[in-house]
């Protein structure tokens, strides 16, 4: 392992000069970048596990440090709601957040088998959750904490929602696939035999044959493969609107009919292949959309991601009062907790008793903690980053400010200006037309021709089916799906791509979106004899045990064995102390001014969070702690604005924070200091002027204005319940792809109108000869696949022409690379 | 005629065995978790020799 280490083992995150942790692996040495990273990674190598390393594709996700007590989990009575007994044992059902790769998955199995009496554990990469089954040797509490020490936070489920919706559903329409796929391939193939026949001649009673084969197997692929299109029309008509849905059922039910009703008449032509492979392709699409949905996260869930598993409840015993750990679903007003530093408040209330900081940066945007004393509120979801304070409960569960903005949220998006299909509108109002058309062409014909009449009328109505019309544009949005998550976007919402085409303004959220969403040393101006670097050392070497925000700046631990002797915080101040037998002071201007015999006339301090060091002769160095840029933010907002799109940040910041950032990115349109209301104002605002906004964000305060923007989009590492909201989540956590999926989604657009011009065409110059009865039905039906097949391949066009898309690194390379870059280390292990 | 009649039904009657076996496995889960069963077996084999020495972090990196 070279000591120049650039980033960390475990979570891949730059370590950007901070000196790095080191963990002994099996047979190796690994840096990694906090104590975090540093405890998983030690865990995996105890357990023997480093393979994870080996063979995950992803870099992990950094480690929350957890301070849930699982104890509370041993509780007989809440084990009886959250557990099921198995003829084994106990079972539960959890989800866990943090997996990145089927290597995770792994991990976590392996981990939990080790442990004594653990029966069973199997963990589901796709859906997140995992069920465990255990004996009487084992507790559930030591199942959590292994967990959890791995990184990963495991999330109980109640017995009634273990996910079984989402597993149900992929089921059966794996099975309607299934069964749509035998189907029209079986009859595809009795189909090409009569199409021959029909050129050189067959046998009567073969074709009869042949027609009932074709029926007896189209018809379960019909009945079942078509149920949800048929129940989906039915549907939409009793609400008097019209969905996709009707026209598919009409042209379905159309077809088919006809084609049992010739069978039954011995004449006329069948179009059960038609309509076998018309349900196979939209069983496809439909698959496509779901597997999309289920990776993002249900809202219900959500909220309860937000907070702490456990919370420190406080009982008044005979004794004395003493600490309990209860689950924080147990928790009741009035009931008074205790909220050390580090934790995250479980749920609204008052403080009794103490003072802290609070890092609000979730809920309100704001990238400095804010100080709270006695009689102040602390909101749920915050995280203590100060001392421990003594909360009374006002407020839990449903009743918290967090869960208010969840509301705030699902009715946001119940307002939230709809994406019309463009096919919807075109097929259904095609259809009544055809409809008109074959009524009159049924007319004209019984007038003049009766025996002509049938025919005329069903090559009329076959070869209007509107069949090309629904897959123009779902297998347009399919192949965009597809193509836009290779390249690190993922599709929740059908409707999004067709928005993200119509997108006039773009507004972004700052912390955690346009900026990193932590502190860091964003530049180091030495003023006395001191390097910069010699300065950082000091400055880590005495912020080592401070828990102020702005502290963790410096990085955890300072390189080359500085320690820090005699360390004195002072509150307001800084912290003073002695390295090397020299006496330092770091923190405010007034505060090391203390120690320097005289300092220089002051500097201009005009920055948000200057932090100085001196020594004895001197100030030695300034600091300006920012939360700093996204690297890729000024490029990916410039290649946005060369779209011709507007720009706009949203930021619940301070003024002089965002206009540093809007500036870095080159933005002019910018708010700061608003509220998750506020933001959704604006954003309802603009929609009013006809602007159609694209919101970029990550926190809880972002999850009400992504739920009412026309688009959302949500960065992978955001709140769960920002996830949940979104249209598209930005997977590597990087807006390097955003500009991207602007162009594929504009493509996708273009695709999705040839395929309807396409479609209409072939409709417009059919129809009027099947009128005038030129067409054959035969040849009505083979055209009618064609133009199926036509619009199908065309959209496919989408997936293979995806790395030219964007000139420059794609997010699929720089996700690669990360990955890729913890192996020439395990090459070296292994040679 | 005689050869389809018979030859129909029996391609028939194959594509009904594989979709029963299909059905089969999507009831039983296997098409639940299509990544990690693939992991299992490739590292199964070197599952370890349990933990033997224990590691310990160290503040500076090795010589």
């Amino acid at each position: 392992m070279s000591e120049s280490a650039t980033e960390c083992f475990h979570c891949g995150e730059a370590l950007a000069g901070r000196p790095p942790l080191w963990v002994d692996l099996q047979d190796s040495r690994v840096p990694v970048c906090c104590p975090g990273c540093r405890a998983a990674a030690q865990l995996i190598g105890e357990l023997g596990l480093d393979d994870f390393y080996r063979f995950r594709t992803v870099p992990s996700a950094k480690p929350v440090p957890s301070t849930d007590e699982w104890s509370a989990y041993d509780d007989p009575q809440l084990q009886d709601t959250l557990t099921s007994i198995d003829e084994r044992g106990r079972a539960a059902v959890l989800t866990i957040d943090g997996m990145t790769c089927a290597a995770c998955s792994w991990l976590v199995t392996r981990s939990l088998q080790q442990i004594e009496g653990v029966v069973q554990a199997s963990v589901n990469t796709a859906t997140g959750r995992a069920r465990i089954v255990w004996d009487a040797r084992a507790r559930l509490s030591s199942l959590l904490q292994v967990i959890s020490d791995l990184g990963y936070r495991p999330q109980l489920m109640t017995a009634s929602n273990a996910g079984a919706q989402v597993k149900d559903e992929r089921r059966a329409l794996l099975k309607r696939l299934a069964v749509a796929g035998f189907g029209m391939m079986q009859v595809t193939m009795f189909a090409v035999a009569m199409y021959a026949g029909e050129l050189q001649g067959m046998e009567a009673d073969v074709r009869t044959y042949l027609r009932l084969v074709s029926l007896l197997v189209a018809t379960p692929v019909m009945l079942y493969g078509g149920w949800p299109y048929f129940s989906g029309a039915v549907q939409a008509v009793a609400r008097r609107s019209v969905t996709m849905d009707v026209p598919v059922s009409l042209g379905l039910l159309l077809a088919y009919t006809a084609s049992v009703f010739d069978t039954w008449r011995h004449a006329g032509e069948v179009y059960f292949d038609s309509v076998t492979m018309f349900i196979f392709f939209l069983t496809v699409a439909r698959y496509v959309e779901m597997v999309a949905r289920h990776r993002s996260t249900q809202v219900s869930d959500a909220l309860s991601r937000m907070l702490p598993a456990t919370a420190h409840r406080l009982v008044l015993e005979p004794e004395g009062e003493v600490v309990r750990s209860v689950a924080v679903t147990q928790l009741q007003t009035g009931d008074r907790v205790l909220v050390r530093a580090g934790e995250v408040v479980p749920a609204d209330g008052e403080i009794i008793d103490g003072a802290t900081l609070f890092d609000e940066s979730m809920l309100s945007g704001e990238s400095l903690a804010v100080a709270r004393g006695c009689g102040e509120r602390a909101t749920a979801g915050t995280l203590n980053v100060g001392s421990p304070v003594r909360v009374r409960v006002t407020a839990a569960g449903r009743a918290t400010i967090l869960a208010s903005i969840v509301a705030l949220l699902n009715r946001a998006q119940a307002e939230r200006p709809r994406i019309t299909r463009a096919g919807d509108r075109l097929a259904s109002r095609f259809l009544i037309r055809v409809l008109v058309g074959a009524t009159l062409v049924c007319a004209f014909w019984s007038v003049m021709d009766p025996s002509r009449a049938f025919d005329a009328t069903l090559a009329v109505l076959v070869v209007a089916c509107p069949c090309a019309f629904s897959l123009a544009t779902l297998v347009a949005v399919a192949s965009a799906n597809a193509a836009l998550a290779r390249r690190g976007v993922l599709v929740t919402n059908a409707d999004a791509i067709e928005g993200l085409a119509k997108v006039t303004r773009v507004v972004f959220d700052k912390t955690g979106t346009l900026t990193n969403g932590r502190m860091s040393v964003a530049a180091c101006t030495p003023r006395g004899t001191l390097t910069a670097n010699h300065c950082m050392n000091i400055a880590a070497a005495l912020e080592v045990g401070s828990e102020h925000p702005l502290a963790r700046a410096f990085g955890n631990t300072p390189q080359g064995g500085l320690e820090a002797t005699q360390v004195r915080v002072v509150a307001g101040g800084g912290v003073a102390g002695a390295v090397d037998g020299r006496d330092y002071r770091i923190g405010t201007r007034a505060f090391v001014a203390g120690l320097d015999r005289g300092p220089a006339a002051s500097d201009a301090g005009d920055s948000d969070a200057a932090i100085y060091l001196a020594s004895r002769d001197g100030v030695l160095a300034a600091f300006t702690v920012a939360d700093a840029p996204r690297p890729e933010s000024a490029a990916a907002v410039g290649s946005i604005r060369d779209l011709g799109l507007g720009i706009e940040i949203l930021s619940g910041d301070s003024l002089a924070a965002v206009r540093r950032v809007a500036l870095h990115c080159g933005v002019d349109t910018f708010s700061a200091r608003q509220s998750p209301s506020d933001k959704l104002e604006r954003v309802r605002a603009l929609t009013a002027q006809g602007e159609f906004i694209a919101m970029v964000g990550d926190g809880i305060n972002d999850a009400p204005v992504l739920g009412g923007a026309g688009v959302s989009i949500a960065m992978s590492r955001g709140s769960a319940l920002t996830l949940a909201g979104a249209d598209l989540i930005l997977v590597g956590d990087s807006l390097q792809a955003l500009p991207g999926a602007f162009v594929l989604a504009r493509r996708a657009t273009r695709v999705i109108r040839q395929n309807l011009v396409w479609a209409a065409a072939y409709n417009l110059t059919a129809m009027p000869l099947a009128a005038i009865g030129w067409v054959p039905p035969w040849v009505a039906a083979i055209g009618m696949s064609l133009s199926s097949m036509v619009v199908v391949l065309n959209s496919l066009r989408l997936i293979r022409g995806v790395p030219a898309l964007v000139a420059g690194v794609g997010p699929a390379a720089a996700i690669t690379a990360a990955s890729v870059a913890p192996q020439p280390a395990l090459q070296g292990i292994s040679s | 005629m005689t050869l389809i009649a018979i030859l129909i039904p029996v391609t028939l009657l194959l594509a009904g065995c594989g979709l029963w076996g299909f059905f089969w496995a999507v009831r039983t889960g296997q098409f639940d978790d299509l990544e990690s069963p693939g992991w299992e077996i490739l590292i199964d084999e070197r599952m370890p020799a349990a933990a033997t020495s224990m590691p310990t972090p160290s503040p500076e990196p090795p010589g």
